[in-house]
């Protein structure tokens, strides 16, 4: 079928456009507007029936007439195209380069909208990957296959810490051949800069794939651009057997512009004036994450988002959270007291890290160690409220200890250099460190036989 | 089926899962087939020629024009053996024929049919049942080894009965093989198969409901002990993301003494279905010693899939479990999470311009909601047998707050309440279950049966348990305000034992192999325990010993690990535990006696 072009756009409002009186036009389908000045615009299909067809414009309506516009249905999805040239590109949300190299010329072009994953054709993630950041490898694990998110705020250092994970992720004893796919939404020039330096200071822009929308670029294209990085991402993956890390951010921005486009069609808002759909939305893109039976590569997802107001039940990383396999929370408090990364555990959780550590994958006493810091550490948090109130000298000398494990805790384990790769070992010995400054009776989620091993007293 | 008859029609309108046909004569809630894939989707409103039809996959590049089939059914699933160890879609498509037949992805407009035609069975008719007999509706026809816990029973569909004509004899046979004729009251001849069709939405018909007798037991200390379930009951499981209820819903279905666990994971993570389907075969049943998958059944809608299919998913699942009902199963279904549930409605609604009444949700969510929990119960089966249906939901609160529409809304449906708390989880306290928020409507009930079958203290030391807890929270606010120097001796042992009890009895490890199951028996022994010693040492503070002394005994650190020392068969060194902790208080008993009685 030859592409159709017509000329009786009858409305445009926001980045919707409505062309009357256009028959058999298929939903999804992408569309090239040209305007009065001959420049094309892109867009697509968002509703069709034969009377009225409306089209989402990507940069948007402004500037455009309703009798000289020029509307042609290309009679394809929103594509791309896919060949191992692309490692080393940068994009937009459209798939156009944007570093002033030619186009991926490929036969093989792919929609971005891809079915969705049989479950019954996934396998279970549990390889541990070593980030050498201790709050993330002693105390919320990463495995290979896992959507672990970074839940920040407006001032915290949550690029920093994405750049330093993937400077430092590998999977003890193997160095199978591993991908980065960067989507970056809305982002400010320092950010995409400070991201595209790292990448090539750590020596692996080889192996990035960038897809960039910068804070004044058209939102809408916001919207294609993680699906975009996911198709490539899963090419990379499934196709060329490689290990993908994906690292997006900020899936606030994403949010906030599936707001505005949904506003401008009218759909009924749900909370805070995002619509209904809104997880439908953020599932289709976290959950192109994981492993697939007999394929060799995986998809890791790690997307940033900064939390409005920092109020974790904003629905932007309360839908995340309820999708993701866990959240890494970065804390304000931690980071004005200079610690960095400023991961604050109590909030932090992997979900897959059970299976991915213990014996065989990290030591025997990973899981027991991790789960005695975090009840160690809730009891010191709720000490140090009662400090705050009686005053310290009030306390007992139990309580007391437990303050300086909360101190201990905090510029030891969870404070390390951004250069600073921990080992597992490091990390486990380092907590046994803290752990061993409470007598054994104290410690009851690690087992008697763990305590001989490894509590100094016992030693 | 038919296909010539099916009505023609086309598509008028898309707006993504929401579609325009015009099709004459369809009927309201009619199976239909759209566009020139073949899309599967149902009618959900009639206006003239038009009609309304909610697609259960993509509509991404269906046009304006193409045709439309109307199928001339409900949304129904196939009953019959085959269900059980399988993992199905929303609409009950076989998710691992899908996988073999078409990859990794779920291609659109393939429908492979829910049981496996090519499958043998070895059918025994039921032996009270001569030809000429009259039969009704739900009666045993025979039986059929599903898996080898699961003995299927094949039964007279719930619209046929009448005068058993014929009866096929004891041998293998193929799902769409005629093993009966029943002749109904109007003459008209069915032929039976081993296996028949249901409308999802229409409840299966029974004789009489019946009110709950005996608890679920889940293995799960705080939820047998201090808020059961009884079997036929409902219950909701609401939480922030994070604190647990996925863990809780797998614990359920791991160890619940039911007959079948339906898991429908309704708009949820994939791999937490891959870990049931990875785990399950290699666990065991702790009640029967097979796997458990050999009792278990998957639907799977996870979060990306089709939103309009997960709409569909539980009243799937329901209807599959009410099936085992009738079979005379105890059947426990859980639905992880019917918050998704809820938002598939409002995201169907919002597109069909419905006026929203509570964040966006449509006005007839709490009447949907009812409806759908009231499909659980314990009754009497039309062949006169009891099975139950146990239905577990798990609620996701925006930002954890209960008083959102769907957890209200849920909250006034449901008889046990397990309110998972995120300042639990946060410390680590495992299951993150909130004794203040939770409640259980059927204690009472659940007492009968603790008293006849493990202890006739049960209910006695449940309540000191609470009252404890809830004596814990008083104090504990007063330590945060003056200090815990403000607090009498007495009052600093209650703290001391309320902890004993959090972290002996209430902290439960899924993930360690002795303590991820407890039996009624272990589950009262290390209850009593507790509170024995916490007994004891209220007296001992009465007589004067310093509760410093008391908190720093050897025996209480080996109180905390019980419930992972000793498994459930271990009752016996349970007791001898008992008695040395015991002593140990005797002898500090004496000690002071004797000091009492010397002058000073």
């Amino acid at each position: 079928m030859s592409a159709k072009e017509y000329r009786t756009a009858s409305s445009a409002r926001g980045g919707l456009l409505t062309v009357a009186n256009v028959p058999n036009i298929a939903f999804g389908d992408r569309v090239h507007i040209r305007d009065q000045q001959g420049n094309t615009r892109n867009g697509q299909v968002i509703r069709s029936s034969d009377e009225e067809v409306l089209i989402q414009v990507f940069e948007g309506t402004s500037e455009l007439d309703l009798e000289s516009t020029w509307v042609r249905f290309l009679d394809e999805p929103v594509e791309i195209a896919l060949s191992p040239e692309i490692l080393g590109r940068i994009f937009n949300g459209l798939g156009e380069p944007r570093d002033y190299r030619p186009p991926i010329v490929s036969s093989l072009r792919r929609s971005i909208s891809a079915a969705a994953f049989n479950p019954a054709a996934r396998t279970y993630p549990k390889e541990f990957i070593q980030t050498g950041i201790s709050t993330i490898d002693g105390l919320n694990s990463l495995v290979r296959g896992q959507k672990l998110p970074i839940f920040s705020a407006s001032g915290l250092p949550h690029n920093r810490l994405a750049a330093q994970i993937v400077r430092q992720a590998k999977l003890p004893d193997d160095d199978s051949r591993f991908s980065v796919v960067f989507a970056a939404m809305g982002v400010s020039y320092a950010d995409a800069r400070f991201f595209q330096e790292e990448f090539a200071s750590s020596g692996v822009l080889g192996n990035v794939v960038m897809f960039v929308n910068m804070a004044d670029d058209p939102p809408v294209e916001r919207l294609t651009l993680p699906r975009m990085a996911l198709t490539a991402a899963e090419y990379l993956a499934f196709d060329l057997d490689r290990h993908v890390l994906v690292v997006m951010t900020d899936m606030t921005h994403y949010a906030e512009a599936l707001r505005e486009v949904a506003t401008a069609k009218g759909d009924v808002p749900a909370r805070k004036g995002y619509p209904g759909y809104l997880y439908s939305d953020l599932a289709e893109i976290y959950e192109r994450s994981g492993r697939i039976k007999d394929r060799h590569g995986s998809i890791t997802l790690v997307p940033v988002l900064s939390m409005p107001s920092d109020d974790i039940t904003h629905p932007i990383p309360d839908l995340t959270g309820y999708i993701t396999e866990g959240q890494i929370v970065l804390s304000r408090e931690l980071h004005n007291q200079g610690i960095y990364p400023p991961v604050h555990i109590s909030p932090s959780l992997s979900r897959l890290m059970k299976d991915g550590i213990g014996k065989d994958f990290t030591r025997e006493d990973h899981p027991h160690v991790s789960n005695q810091l975090y009840a160690l550490y809730a009891r010191a948090l709720e000490t140090r409220n009662l400090a705050s109130i009686i005053g310290a000298d009030e306390l007992s000398t139990r309580d007391r200890r437990y303050l300086e494990f909360a101190d201990a805790f905090e510029s030891r384990f969870v404070r390390q250099s951004e250069d600073e790769d921990r080992s597992i070992e490091e990390t486990l010995n380092l907590a046994w460190d803290l752990l061993s400054t409470f007598p054994p009776q104290a410690l009851t989620r690690v087992n008697e036989t763990e305590i001989a091993k490894y509590h100094r007293q016992s030693v | 089926m038919n296909t010539t008859s099916n009505k023609k029609g086309k598509i008028k309108d898309i707006n993504g899962p929401i579609v325009t046909i015009e099709l004459p004569g369809v009927q309201n809630g009619e199976q239909v087939r759209i566009g020139s894939l073949g899309l599967y989707g149902e009618v959900i409103s009639l206006e003239g020629n038009e009609a309304l039809a909610q697609i259960y996959e993509s509509t991404e590049m269906v046009r304006p024009g193409e045709p439309v089939e109307g199928l001339g059914h409900p949304l129904s699933v196939e009953l019959g053996p085959g269900l059980i160890g399988g993992i199905f879609d929303g609409v009950q498509r076989p998710l691992e024929a899908m996988f073999l037949k078409a990859g990794d992805q779920i291609p659109r407009g393939l429908s492979p049919l829910p049981l496996d035609r090519d499958k043998v069975w070895h059918f025994v008719p039921s032996e009270n049942l001569e030809p000429n007999m009259p039969i009704i509706n739900g009666a045993v026809l025979g039986r059929v080894q599903e898996t080898e816990t699961v003995e299927h029973r094949i039964l007279v569909p719930p619209n046929i009965s009448g005068q058993l004509i014929e009866l096929a004899p004891e041998g293998d046979y193929h799902l769409e093989e005629s093993i009966g004729q029943v002749r109904d009251q109007q003459g008209e001849i069915h032929h039976l198969k081993l296996y028949h069709r249901w409308p999802v939405r229409r409840p299966r018909p029974y004789q009489s409901r019946d009110n709950g007798v005996e608890p679920l037991i889940t293995g799960q200390r705080i939820l047998d002990t201090f808020f059961p379930l009884l079997k036929g009951s409902k219950c909701a499981v609401p939480g922030p993301f994070g604190a647990g209820k996925t863990v809780v819903q797998h614990q359920v279905a791991r160890w619940a003494n039911a007959d079948i666990v339906i898991y429908v994971g309704c708009g949820e993570r994939g791999n937490e279905l891959v870990d049931v389907l990875d785990s399950f075969p290699k666990l065991k049943d702790p009640y029967t010693g097979r796997p458990l998958m050999d009792r278990t059944l998957l639907i799977a809608n996870t979060s990306n899939m089709p939103v309009v299919a997960r709409e569909a998913s539980i009243y799937v699942g329901i209807t599959i479990a009410e099936y085992y009902r009738d079979q005379g199963y105890d059947v426990v279904m859980l639905a992880d999470s019917t918050s998704r549930w809820a938002e598939a409605l409002r995201e169907v609604s919002g597109r069909l311009g419905q006026m929203p009444v509570e964040e966006g949700y449509p006005a007839y969510l709490a009447s949907r909601l009812a409806a759908f929990y009231e499909r659980a119960g314990r009754v009497d089966t039309m062949d006169s047998g009891k099975g139950s249906v146990t239905l577990i939901g798990a609620v996701s609160p925006p930002g954890g707050d209960f008083s959102e529409p769907v957890t209200s809304h849920t909250k006034e449906i449901i008889q046990t309440f397990w309110a998972l708390s995120k300042e639990l989880a946060d410390a680590r306290h495992y299951p993150a279950i909130d004794w203040v928020d939770s409640f259980s409507a059927d204690v009472s009930t659940a007492a009968e049966w603790w008293h006849e079958n493990i202890d006739r203290e049960w209910e006695k030391r449940r309540s000191q348990a609470l009252g404890m807890l809830a004596r814990d929270a008083e104090l504990s606010r007063i330590v945060n305000l003056v200090g815990p120097e403000a607090l009498s001796s007495a009052q600093r042992w209650v703290l001391e034992g309320a902890a004993l009890i959090k972290e002996g009895v209430l902290q439960q490890s899924a993930l360690d192999p002795v303590d991820t199951f407890s039996s009624p028996e272990k589950q009262f022994m290390l209850l009593d325990l507790i509170l024995s010693v916490y007994d004891a040492g209220a007296d001992l503070i009465e007589l004067g010993v310093p509760v410093q002394e008391l908190s720093e005994m050897s025996v209480l650190a080996r109180l905390r690990r019980c419930k992972e020392l000793y498994d459930s068969n271990q009752t016996d060194q349970l007791k001898a535990f008992r008695e040395e902790a015991l002593n140990d208080f005797k002898e500090i008993h004496s000690e002071y006696a004797q000091r009492g009685e010397q002058p000073a």
